[in-house]
């Protein structure tokens, strides 16, 4: 699938019908997702005929990116089910049969059994701000833990020292193989301007 | 959800639970829903599986016709196995009932397709 195909997929399906500040919601745009997702099939083939987790998948982008992608199978989790009935509805919309979803909270510990079980990880987490400090830590620590190869995991560029230090202190190794801009629509109301560029790095990181 | 899910789903963290695996599996709605066979795939994820787990799944849903108790000796090259378990694994869906832990007897339920394990902070270890 060519990446302009693969964007104007995802360009078509729904969002989060209500999203809530306290689990840092944003929708992760076409654009991105389609650019990230194709890089690590591309660089890495880490999506085609892959066991494939999206952690905190929200309405399903990268999900639904990954399945059009041709991953084995996907599993969308999150906790928050409104936006796990929407990726349920896009779906089914789509006619995608390799993607299932669990409603549950990511970060509680051996509610997936098996560590190393994933091919590949993929999450566009929480960038922990607000009341969320550390988020973004916590989820890149368990989606390491629950992959065999390599989790793919998009923060703001800002913390890139911080996750290379992390990176470190895991004995784990971590680069960033795409620096995107990600145009955050105003979502909530304390956002002052309509529209804001964020940098936004894609990372790569492994056992 | 698809039993490939069921497969790895615990409900460990639940207070005063030491395994929580597997949960059995009451199903009152299941459908199938084609999925490409890939050989392959199926062959990789099969060894990452407590295919007993699998097998006593398909059994309790009435999908496990067929399906053999242990897995067999390279079974990567019998493509009638690798049918059968790519349907069990992967287009077997369960569309509404709950799981059940196997310790605690708590209900997780299943609404269209989706399974709810979360927990209320009180439950929590």
């Amino acid at each position: 699938m060519k990446l302009k195909t693969l964007e104007g997929h995802l360009g078509s399906i729904s969002g989060f019908s209500k999203p809530k500040i306290q689990l840092e919601q944003y929708e992760t745009p076409a654009h991105i997702a389609a650019v990230a997702l194709y890089t690590i099939q591309t660089q890495y083939s880490s999506i085609e005929d892959k066991l494939v987790l999206d952690a905190g998948c929200g309405p399903g982008m990268l999900s639904v990116g990954a399945a059009l992608l041709g991953a084995g199978t996907v599993v969308g989790v999150d906790i928050d089910d409104n936006a796990i009935e929407v990726l349920k509805d896009n779906i089914e919309d789509i006619e995608l049969t390799n993607v299932d979803a669990v409603l549950c909270d990511f970060l509680s510990p051996n509610l997936l059994k098996w560590n190393n079980y994933f091919d590949t990880v993929l999450m566009n987490p929480p960038f922990g701000t607000k009341n969320n400090v550390g988020m973004d830590m916590k989820f890149l620590r368990m989606g390491l833990d629950l992959t065999s190869d390599s989790v793919f995991s998009l923060h703001k560029s800002s913390t890139r020292s911080h996750i290379q230090k992390k990176v470190k202190e895991w004995n784990a190794k971590g680069t960033v193989i795409a620096e995107l801009k990600y145009n955050l629509p105003a979502t909530y109301k304390f956002h002052k301007q309509q529209t804001r560029d964020i940098a936004v790095d894609l990372w790569r990181i492994h056992h | 959800m698809k039993l490939i899910t069921h497969n790895m789903l615990t409900s460990k963290c639940l207070k005063g639970v030491v395994t929580g695996y597997p949960l059995a599996i009451h199903a009152t709605d299941v459908k199938i829903n084609e999925v490409d066979f890939n050989p392959e795939f199926v062959t990789r994820i099969i060894p990452k599986l407590d295919w007993e787990v699998l097998w006593k799944a398909a059994q309790s849903i009435g999908h496990g016709e067929g399906l053999p108790q242990v897995i067999q000796p390279k079974y990567e090259e019998d493509s009638e196995f690798l049918k059968k378990a790519h349907r069990v694994l992967l287009e077997v869906e369960v569309e509404e009932g709950y799981l059940t832990c196997p310790e605690s007897g708590r209900q997780f339920p299943i609404t269209k397709g989706i399974p709810n394990m979360l927990l209320t902070e009180a439950e929590v270890q």
